[in-house]
Order: C-alpha cells, then structure tokens, then sequence
C-alpha cells in the first residue's frame, strides 16, 4: 500500500507540476517550478532505488542545466519578449496529434509484459550500491553506447565552442 | 476505539515512532550546536582579522565582547524589514530561505564522529554537492527578485561563478573517491584511517589544493567574493535586504563555511581520526573523544579562510573565470588521472 502512495504521490504532483510550468506567465517563476518538478523525479529515481541518478538529476539538471536556463532568462529582454504572438495557433492539431499519442500509448500498456528479473535485485543493489553497480555495468558491458553518447556530447560542445568564435571574429 | 488503538500501537509502530524521535533529536542537537557555532564564527572572525590587522575587534559587549554576536542577532531580529516596491514579493521571501535551508540540509550526511550521523547514505557526497548547487538558487534569485542593478550584477557574477567552480570542486574530489572506493563520508573516513598517510590531504595534494580555491569560490568569501564585491556593488546580491532577511543570508553564508570545512576535513583530513603512526607513538591519545579532532580540523580550516580573507586582496573577474577553467579544472583532470595510474600500478 505505501508503494502505490509514494508513486502516485509522486506521479500526480509530477504532471500538476508539468503543467503549471508551461502555463506561467512568468519565465523565472515557471523555472522555479521546474525546480521542483526536478526534485519530485528525483524523488521518484530514489523510490526506484536509483540513488546515483537521483543525486546526479539534482546535480547536472536542477544544478547546473537549470541555472543556465536561468541564466539565458536573465540576459533576455522580458518586456519585448513577451510581445511575440504565439507560435503555434491551430490548436486543434495539437489537440488531434496528443489524442491520437494518448490512444496508442494506452493500447501500448494493454500487452506491457515486465521484463524477467535479471541479477540485479534491489538486494544485490543494497549490497554492492547503486553506484558501483551502475559504474561496473556502464564500464563493462555498455561501454560502446557509453562511448558514443560521450562523443555526441563532444561534438555538441565542439558546436558551441565554434559558433561562440566564429561571431567574434566577425567583428 | 481501543481496537484500533490496539491495531494502531504495536511493537512495530512504536519501534518506528521511536527511531523518528531519536532522528528528531539528533536533528535539534545538529542544528543548536551548528547555528551557536555559526554566530561565533562571526565574532571569532572580528577576533582574527582585528588582531591580524592591529585593531582589538569587538570588545565593548561583556568580556572581550563576547557577546557581541547575540547582540547582533537580537539587533537584526528586531530591524524593520524593506522590500522594494517592484520587487518579485514571492521570489523576494523564498530566496533567503532556500539559501539557508540548502546550507542546513547539508549537514545532515556529515558524521561528527564514528557512527554520529543523522542520515548515513551512500552518495553522501553527491548529496552535498547537490545541495551546494541548489544554494546557488537563493543568490541568483535574490538578484533577480529585488530588482536592483547591483543586486542584478551580483546574482549574474555568482551564477556563473558557482557553476564553474562545482566543476572544479567536484572533479577535485573524484580522488578522494577513487581512494576510499565510497561516495559514503563515513567509509571514506574509515578509509583514510586504514591508509599509511592517515590523511588523504597527502596522497591527495592536488586534489586537496584544488578543492580549497573552490571552496573559497563556491562560499563567495575573498579572494573570490565578487558576487558581493562591496566597492562596485555596494553588497551584491542582498543588497536590498534588511532585518531577518539579511541575517538568514549571513547565517547561511557561515552556514556553508562551516560545511566546507567539515568537507576538507572529513575527506581530506581524516574526519574524526588521527593518523595511527600518532596513536602508535602515543597511546594516550587513544582516549580523546573523535568529535575533538574533528572540531580542531574545522576550526583550523576556518582560521584558514579569515586568514585568507585578512591577507589577500579581490581578484578580478576574468581572472576568476581563468583560474577555474584553466587552471583548476585541467589540475583537477591531471589529478584523477593521474591518481588512477599510480591506483592500478598499486603505488597508492
């Protein structure tokens, strides 16, 4: 019963939260409560066991990524900003595309079979942490998407790095 | 009634309700003795810096003005409280408080001494890491919501400042992890004490220097406080707080010190152990509590940064910035990769 508390808990203040960030007005405000949506799915990776992700979601997004993104907000000029008309009019589309996703998920969840239990059980977990399980696994047998997600992440930096130059040069 | 009272209060629930009184008490105990330690911190860094400077410090409240810093609290308690007129109100009130509760929920993963510990955890120091970031909220916040060009200018320079030298901070101590093999403060300390050196400030050198500019940088004291610099932004980003507003902002910036300290002084230092070639030489030793080595690293950490903040002067900003990214950073690297190296070779 405590479970089934926790992750509704968990998954109904996840959605409210969702919702109110894209409905502020205010772009700092709708960062900080993005904040605390971060803090809720970290709640939900602890609840999973995860406590490695859980810390790390809190460090790079709720730390890091959102402050950047605070960071941008602060530069901007919010009065002119605000001006623009929307992006996006025919709602009905959208409306119409979010329906349509809702069915097939909700079919999808019909035929959902778990996964067969593999050797990391949460007793194997609590014994040997999260974290060094995580890191032996990441290490030994992941090693090749580890890799390749790293050098996306290079080449995205090498982007930045490039684009960031290039205008000073222009002047 | 009394069957459900009877189904309600069985051995298991008041076994539960007994472990949350005792995590309840060791919480108020933690946070009386941090919040005295914080207040004193104030008034012992007058002390320090007046004698380093050749003045005498507060002297006038009781003996040798010693109750210099309840007389400042009862001061700031009883200030009037300013909020600008187009401040962000909401934001204006949740900044301070997100400041010091950051602080403050840090100390709840580190072990005074052996087996003292309110939450003994495995990512420990993930956990601080986490909370040091979420600081950084309160100040930029703070800048933002009071709607003030130096408050702005404050908020700006701590964002971008906090976020580089996490970096640094946090790569410093992936040394210190690689050695103990444990995010958990209390095994890395057990760790230490296992090691010949006793202390990982040795082996760890690199590392251990890195994380004390960082750690000046991440808590905005001198030579790194620019968020705050008081000769370009009047104070920065609580310039426009007053009253208990302020305080929670003074409070929490000694709050964090003091963290940083017990950090260094757990990972680096030994926490509440001393070398065992000390207690081999002296067994008498032996007998003195943990909680005292461990309060006389903190201490001598602390005197470090008044030290500091007595004798050099503020950097500049793009010095700031070179120093973390091209200096402590690629430090930092050198240091994991090198203490991976000599760890597989099975020198260390």
């Amino acid at each position: 019963m405590l479970p089934e508390l926790f992750f509704g808990y968990f998954a109904a203040v996840i959605i409210l939260l969702s919702v109110i960030v894209i409905t502020r007005r205010n772009p700092v405000h709708s960062v900080m409560w993005m904040l605390l949506l971060f803090f809720h799915i970290a709640g939900l990776y602890l609840f999973l066991n995860a406590e490695f992700i859980a810390a790390i979601q809190v460090i790079v997004y709720a730390g890091a990524i959102l402050v950047l993104f605070l960071f941008v907000l602060l530069l901007l000029n919010l009065r002119e900003e605000l001006k623009v008309k929307r992006f996006v009019g025919a709602w009905p589309a959208g409306l119409f595309i979010t329906t349509a996703i809702l069915v097939i998920v909700l079919g999808a969840v019909k035929s959902f079979v778990p996964g067969p239990a593999g050797k990391y059980s949460i007793e194997f977990i609590k014994q040997e942490t999260h974290t060094k399980a995580l890191g032996k696994l990441l290490y030994t047998d992941y090693l090749f998407p580890f890799e390749i997600a790293s050098l996306v992440l290079l080449v995205a930096i090498i982007g930045a790095i490039v684009l960031a130059k290039r205008k000073t040069r222009s002047k | 009634m009394s069957d459900i009272l009877n189904i309600l209060i069985t051995e298991e629930t008041l076994n539960m309700l007994m472990k949350i009184g005792i995590i309840f008490l060791k919480i108020a105990v933690v946070l009386g003795i941090t919040l005295l330690h914080v207040a004193y911190a104030t008034y012992w860094e007058r002390k320090v810096i007046g004698h380093m400077q050749v003045r005498l410090g507060p002297i006038e409240v009781g003996w040798h003005g010693f109750l210099q810093p309840i007389a400042d609290g009862v001061k700031l308690f009883f200030k009037e409280d300013i909020i600008p007129a187009n401040a962000d109100k909401p934001l204006f009130y949740l900044a301070p408080v997100i400041f010091m509760v950051s602080a403050l929920t840090s100390l709840s993963v580190l072990p005074f001494f052996d087996g003292f510990v309110i939450a003994d955890i495995n990512i420990g120091l993930l956990f601080l890491f986490a909370m040091s970031s979420l600081g950084a909220y309160g100040i930029i916040l703070s800048g933002w919501a009071s709607n003030s060009k130096y408050s702005f200018l404050g908020g700006l320079r701590s964002a971008s400042q906090v976020i580089s030298y996490e970096i640094a901070m946090g790569l410093s101590l992936v040394g210190v992890m690689m050695m103990a093999g444990s995010l958990n403060l209390s095994d890395i300390v057990r760790a230490q004490h296992q090691y010949p050196t006793g202390m990982f400030a040795i082996p760890q050198f690199l590392g251990f220097f890195v994380f004390i500019v960082a750690a000046f940088a991440e808590t905005n004291r001198l030579p790194f406080d620019l968020p705050e610099a008081e000769s370009e932004l009047v104070a920065g980003y609580f310039t426009e707080y007053s009253g208990f507003r302020f305080a929670l902002f003074f409070l929490g910036e000694y709050t964090a010190m003091l963290i940083m300290s017990s950090i260094a002084a757990l990972c680096f230092l030994g926490g509440w152990t001393i070398p065992k070639f000390i207690t081999d030489a002296m067994p008498l030793l032996m007998n003195v509590p943990g909680i005292v080595w461990f309060l006389i690293k903190v201490y001598a950490f602390m005197f470090f940064y008044y030290w500091v903040r007595a004798t050099l002067p503020r950097y500049r900003y793009d010095q700031l910035m070179a120093i973390g990214w091209k200096i402590l950073i690629p430090l930092a690297l050198f240091n994991i990769v090198l203490t991976g190296t000599l760890r597989t070779m099975g020198v260390l």
